[in-house]
C-alpha cells in the first residue's frame, strides 16, 4: 500500500487558511496586559494543529517556523510572558508570512526565504529577549518528517553492546497494567530484536486470596541476544519508563549467560516472532518528498493551474433544497412525459400541457436561481480582513480609527468576492489616509477624536452594493479641481459641477497627496480600482461633504454567469446588449444626424452629440433597412462615454448565460462573449467598452474632439 | 482487525491517520474532540484508542482520564498523539491513564509501527 500525503493537503492547506483566519481575529480580539485565557488557547490550538500537520505532510518550513510561534504563544499560555502589544503585532505578522508560506506551497512557488528569515528572527529574538525559557528548545525539536527511520535514533546510538547482547531486569511497578501496557506486547517486541528469553521471578506474587487481578506483581529478568542497539531496548520500554524499575546491562563475554538463562524456567513467548517493523506498509514519505523536490519546473506550472480550480464549501441546505428541487422537476418530466404518450389530445390536454409547461419554467428558473446560489458567499470573507488593516495602519497612522462593519451576510458570487478585494482594500485604505483626520484635527474641528470608517453591503435589485463611509474631511475639490487643471485633465475654462470633480480622482494618474506615503497617494490606484470593478461589470462613484467625509459606493452585479440582456436584432442576426448598459433607446429622427468631417455621423441628443456606431459595418452583415429612419438607436454608456448603437430592430429582454468565446474560440474586440438562445442558435453578447474604442479608431482622423460629454 | 478511536480536531490529521489504520485493516471511527470521542465511546469497545492532545472542548489528557473511569476502558491502550517532545505534556498523559504517545511528525509507517507495539 503506497499512498500519497499530497491528498490530504487540500484539507490541510483549507483548515490551516481557516486557522490562520481565527488567530488574526483572537489576535486583534486580544487585550495588550490583561489577556484571556481562552482567546490565547484558541489562538495556541490553531498554530499547534498547522504546525503538526506541517511536520506531518512534509512542510519543514512551515513546521519550523510555527514551532518558533508556538513556543511564544505556549509561554503566554502559562502565563510565563507577559501579553505585550509587540507581542501581538510581531504574532500577527508572523500569521501573515504563514499565511503566505502556505498559499506559496499550495502553489508550488518559491518561498521568500528572506522574509521568512526575517519574522523567525523577530519571533526569536522576543523569545530570547525576556523569558524565562531561552530559545534553545526551539533547536531541539526539527521536525523531522523526511526520515525513514521509524526510529531514528538507531543511527545515532554508538553504545551498542558488539555482538553478545543484554540482560534486562524489568519490575513493572504495581499500577503499570492500569495504563493499558502490557509486558507480554513488550517481549513480542523485544523478540522482533533479537533472540530473546525471559525469565519469571514470582517471589513478589501476594498470597491468594489477596491478590489484585489488576495489580502487576511479577518481574523479568529479560536476556535479549545479538547485536541491537540499546537504545532500540529503550525505546520498547519507553512509555513505562516510570512505572517500572528497568536495568539494562550489556552481557559481557564472561558472563555465562547462555547456559544459565537456557536453563531457567521460562516463559517463553511461542508465538513467531512478528517482525514489527516489517508491517506491510510501503514507504510513501520518502518518495513525496522526492516527488516534491525533484518536480520540474513544467511540473510546477501544470500543477498550478489545478490549485486554482479551488473548491468551494456549500452550506447542506442549499444542497437540500436543490435536491429537493430536483425531484420536483422529476415530477414534472413524468407528467409532461405521461401527457406525450395519450392516444389523442384533445383540448383538455392542451390545458394540462401548458400548466406542465408552466411547472417547469418555474422549476427550471427556481433551479437556476439556486444553482446560482451555490456559487454565493457572504461577503464577511472580504470584510474579515479589514479589521486587521485598519488596526496595522492605524498604529501606522497615528491616528485613531473605529471599524464599523455591516451587512456581512449578504452574499455574491465567489468570482466576483475574489476579485473585488483588492478594490476594497485600495479603498479603506485612502480613507483611512487621506479621509480621516488625525485626533488633533479632528478635536480641533469639534469632532470625536476617534474616526469611524463604515463598511456596509446589501443587496439593491440584481446588485450588490458595497459602501465605504468615512467620518473624515472629505474630498478637497478646490485642490482636486487645481490639480486637474495644472495637469491638464481639465481645460482651464471647464465648467465642472461637484459631482465631476469629485470623480476626478479616478482618472489615471491623479493623486492630490502632499506626500507619497507608502499607505497610499502614488496616484495609481483609484483609475485601477475602476476600471477593475468595471471590469467586473460594476460602477464606483463618491459622494462627498466637505468636513463631514465621503461615501465610496461600489456597485456590482452578483454573479458574472448570468446577464440581463437585451436581444438586438441586425440583418439576420441577433446580438445580446448588457442591459446595465443600456441609456435608452430611441426612434431615429434623421434631423438630429450629423455628419462630422464626413467620417462619422453624431447624433443629437437634447443637448449633446453622439457618435452613432453602425453595428451593420463593424459585424460586416447587411442591414435590414437602408435608410436610417427605419432603424433604432440604443444609447449605451460605457466609461462615461455614450455611443448609439444603429440596430434594425428590439426583442425582448433575457437573462441569457454567459459562454466564453474565449476558452470556445478567441477574443474578438467588441465581444464579450456568447450565448445560447431559447432555440438554440448562439448569440453573441456585445461588449460595449470594446464597440467604443473601434468606433473611435473609425473616426480618429480629424475628430479628436468629439462634443461628447465631458462627464467622463 | 482491530477497531480503533481516532480522535483529532485538525480535519487533515484525522484524515491521514484513518486512511493510515483503515488501509491496514483497521476498523477506525472518528472523532472531532474529546466530547465527541466520549459520546462516541459509550455503549461500544475498541481496541485502542489514539487521540490528539490540543483540542476544543475537551483535551485528549482528560478525555483519557475520563475513559479510564469506563470499565470498558479500563485496560484499551490508548495512545496520544503529541507534538510535544517536553515531558510535561507526556507525564500529564501518563498520569491520565495514556499507554503511550506518538510524537508528531509522523509518518504512516512510524503510526502503524506504534500501534503495533500495542495490538
Amino acid at each position: 500500500m503506497t499512498f500519497d500525503m499530497s491528498q490530504f493537503l487540500v484539507t490541510f492547506y483549507e483548515e490551516s487558511f481557516e486557522g490562520l483566519d481565527i488567530m488574526e481575529t483572537e489576535l486583534l480580539a486580544l487585550d495588550v496586559g490583561e489577556a484571556d485565557l481562552e482567546t490565547i488557547n484558541t489562538i495556541f490550538r490553531a498554530a499547534h494543529s498547522i504546525k503538526g500537520g506541517s511536520g506531518t505532510f512534509g512542510l519543514n518550513d512551515v513546521a519550523t517556523f510555527t514551532h518558533v510561534m508556538e513556543t511564544l504563544l505556549d509561554e503566554m499560555r502559562d502565563g510565563k510572558r507577559d501579553v505585550t502589544q509587540e507581542g501581538v503585532n510581531i504574532l500577527l505578522e508572523s500569521v501573515d508570512v504563514l499565511r503566505e508560506m502556505l498559499s506559496t506551497l499550495q502553489a508550488e512557488e518559491e518561498l521568500d526565504v528572506e522574509r521568512i528569515a526575517i519574522v523567525k528572527q523577530k519571533l526569536d529574538n522576543l523569545l530570547a529577549g525576556d523569558s524565562t525559557e531561552a530559545a534553545s528548545p526551539i533547536v531541539e525539536e526539527q521536525p523531522s518528517v523526511a526520515e525513514n527511520n521509524i526510529t531514528d535514533t538507531q543511527t545515532m546510538d554508538t553504545s551498542t553492546a558488539g555482538s553478545s547482547g543484554w540482560v534486562i531486569n524489568f519490575k513493572p511497578h504495581v499500577g503499570m497494567l492500569q495504563t493499558g501496557n502490557d509486558p507480554v506486547r513488550m517481549f513480542r517486541e523485544l523478540s522482533t530484536l533479537g533472540d530473546f528469553s525471559a525469565e519469571l521471578d514470582t517471589s513478589n506474587l501476594p498470597e491468594f486470596l489477596l491478590m489484585e487481578p489488576e495489580n502487576s506483581a511479577l518481574s523479568w529478568v529479560l536476556t535479549l541476544k545479538g547485536d541491537i542497539p540499546k537504545s532500540e531496548i529503550e525505546e520498547v520500554f519507553d512509555w513505562v519508563e516510570d512505572d517500572c524499575d528497568l536495568t539494562i546491562t550489556a552481557i559481557t563475554s564472561s558472563f555465562p549467560a547462555d547456559e544459565e538463562i537456557a536453563e531457567a524456567e521460562i516463559i517463553s513467548e511461542t508465538e513467531e516472532p512478528k517482525p514489527i517493523k516489517e508491517v506491510p506498509v510501503e514507504t510513501p514519505i520518502p518518495q513525496a518528498a522526492d516527488s516534491a523536490t525533484s518536480e520540474k519546473p513544467e511540473a510546477k506550472a501544470k500543477r498550478k493551474v489545478t490549485t486554482e480550480a479551488s473548491s468551494i464549501r456549500v452550506s447542506i441546505d442549499k444542497v437540500d433544497e436543490l435536491i429537493n428541487m430536483v425531484g420536483e422537476l422529476v415530477i414534472t418530466q413524468s407528467m409532461l412525459s405521461q401527457l406525450g404518450e395519450e392516444e389523442e389530445f384533445g383540448e383538455e390536454h392542451l390545458e394540462k400541457l401548458k400548466n406542465g409547461l408552466m411547472q417547469l419554467e418555474r422549476n427550471t428558473r427556481e433551479m437556476q436561481e439556486n444553482v446560482m446560489r451555490i456559487r454565493m458567499l457572504p461577503i464577511s470573507f472580504v470584510f474579515q480582513r479589514f479589521p486587521r488593516l485598519v488596526h496595522d495602519l492605524s498604529g501606522k497612522l497615528d491616528k485613531k480609527i473605529e471599524l464599523v462593519l455591516s451587512g456581512e451576510s449578504t452574499e455574491l458570487d465567489k468570482t466576483v468576492m475574489e476579485k473585488i478585494g483588492d478594490p476594497l482594500v485600495h479603498l479603506v485604505r485612502n480613507s483611512l489616509d487621506h479621509g480621516i483626520e488625525s485626533p488633533e484635527v479632528r478635536l480641533a474641528a469639534g469632532k470625536p477624536e476617534t474616526g469611524e470608517i463604515h463598511l456596509n453591503a446589501f443587496h439593491e435589485g440584481g446588485n450588490i452594493v458595497i459602501e465605504i463611509t468615512d467620518d473624515g474631511a472629505g474630498l478637497n475639490l478646490e485642490k482636486i479641481l487645481s490639480k486637474a487643471k495644472s495637469s491638464g485633465i481639465v481645460g482651464e475654462n471647464d465648467k465642472l459641477v461637484d459631482e465631476d470633480i469629485a470623480d476626478l480622482i479616478f482618472r489615471p494618474g491623479f493623486s492630490t497627496a502632499d506626500v507619497v506615503s507608502d499607505v497610499s497617494g502614488r496616484g495609481v490606484g483609484m483609475d485601477v480600482v475602476r476600471r477593475n470593478i468595471r471590469a467586473l461589470g460594476g460602477t464606483v462613484d463618491v459622494k462627498t461633504k466637505a468636513g463631514e467625509g465621503s461615501v465610496f459606493t461600489i456597485r456590482l452585479p452578483l454573479t458574472l454567469a448570468i446577464l440581463d440582456g437585451q436581444s438586438i436584432v441586425v440583418g439576420d442576426e441577433v446580438y445580446i446588449v448588457p442591459l446595465v448598459a443600456i441609456v435608452e433607446s430611441i426612434q431615429v429622427d434623421t434631423s438630429l444626424v450629423n455628419g462630422i468631417t464626413g467620417q462619422a455621423e453624431v447624433y443629437r441628443l437634447r443637448d449633446e452629440y453622439i457618435p452613432i456606431v453602425k453595428l451593420c459595418d463593424i459585424f460586416n452583415v447587411k442591414p435590414l433597412h437602408d435608410n436610417m429612419e427605419d432603424g433604432l438607436l440604443v444609447v449605451v454608456e460605457a466609461e462615461g462615454k455614450k455611443v448609439a448603437l444603429l440596430v434594425d430592430d428590439l426583442l425582448g429582454q433575457q437573462q441569457v448565460v454567459i459562454k466564453s468565446l474565449e476558452t470556445n474560440f478567441k477574443s474578438i474586440e467588441g465581444i464579450s462573449g456568447a450565448t445560447i438562445l431559447g432555440d438554440g442558435t448562439v448569440a453573441l453578447i456585445l461588449d460595449v467598452t470594446g464597440l467604443i474604442t473601434i468606433s473611435k479608431q473609425n473616426t480618429k482622423a480629424g475628430n479628436s474632439k468629439t462634443p461628447t460629454s465631458v462627464a467622463a | 482487525m482491530a477497531k480503533i478511536l481516532a480522535v483529532d480536531d485538525s480535519a487533515s490529521m484525522r484524515q491521514m491517520v484513518s486512511f493510515t489504520l483503515k488501509g491496514a485493516g483497521h476498523d477506525v471511527v472518528e472523532a472531532v474532540d474529546g466530547v465527541d470521542a466520549l459520546a462516541k465511546s459509550k455503549g461500544q469497545k475498541f481496541d485502542l484508542v489514539i487521540s490528539d492532545v490540543n483540542m476544543p472542548n475537551m483535551d485528549g489528557i482528560t478525555l483519557i482520564a475520563e475513559l479510564r473511569k469506563l470499565a470498558d476502558f479500563k485496560f484499551t491502550p490508548m495512545l496520544m498523539l503529541t507534538t510535544e517532545s517536553a515531558g510535561d505534556k507526556k507525564q500529564q498523559g501518563k498520569a491520565a491513564g495514556a499507554t503511550g504517545w506518538i510524537v508528531k511528525p509522523f509518518n504512516p509507517d512510524q503510526l502503524l509501527a506504534t500501534i503495533g507495539k500495542v495490538l
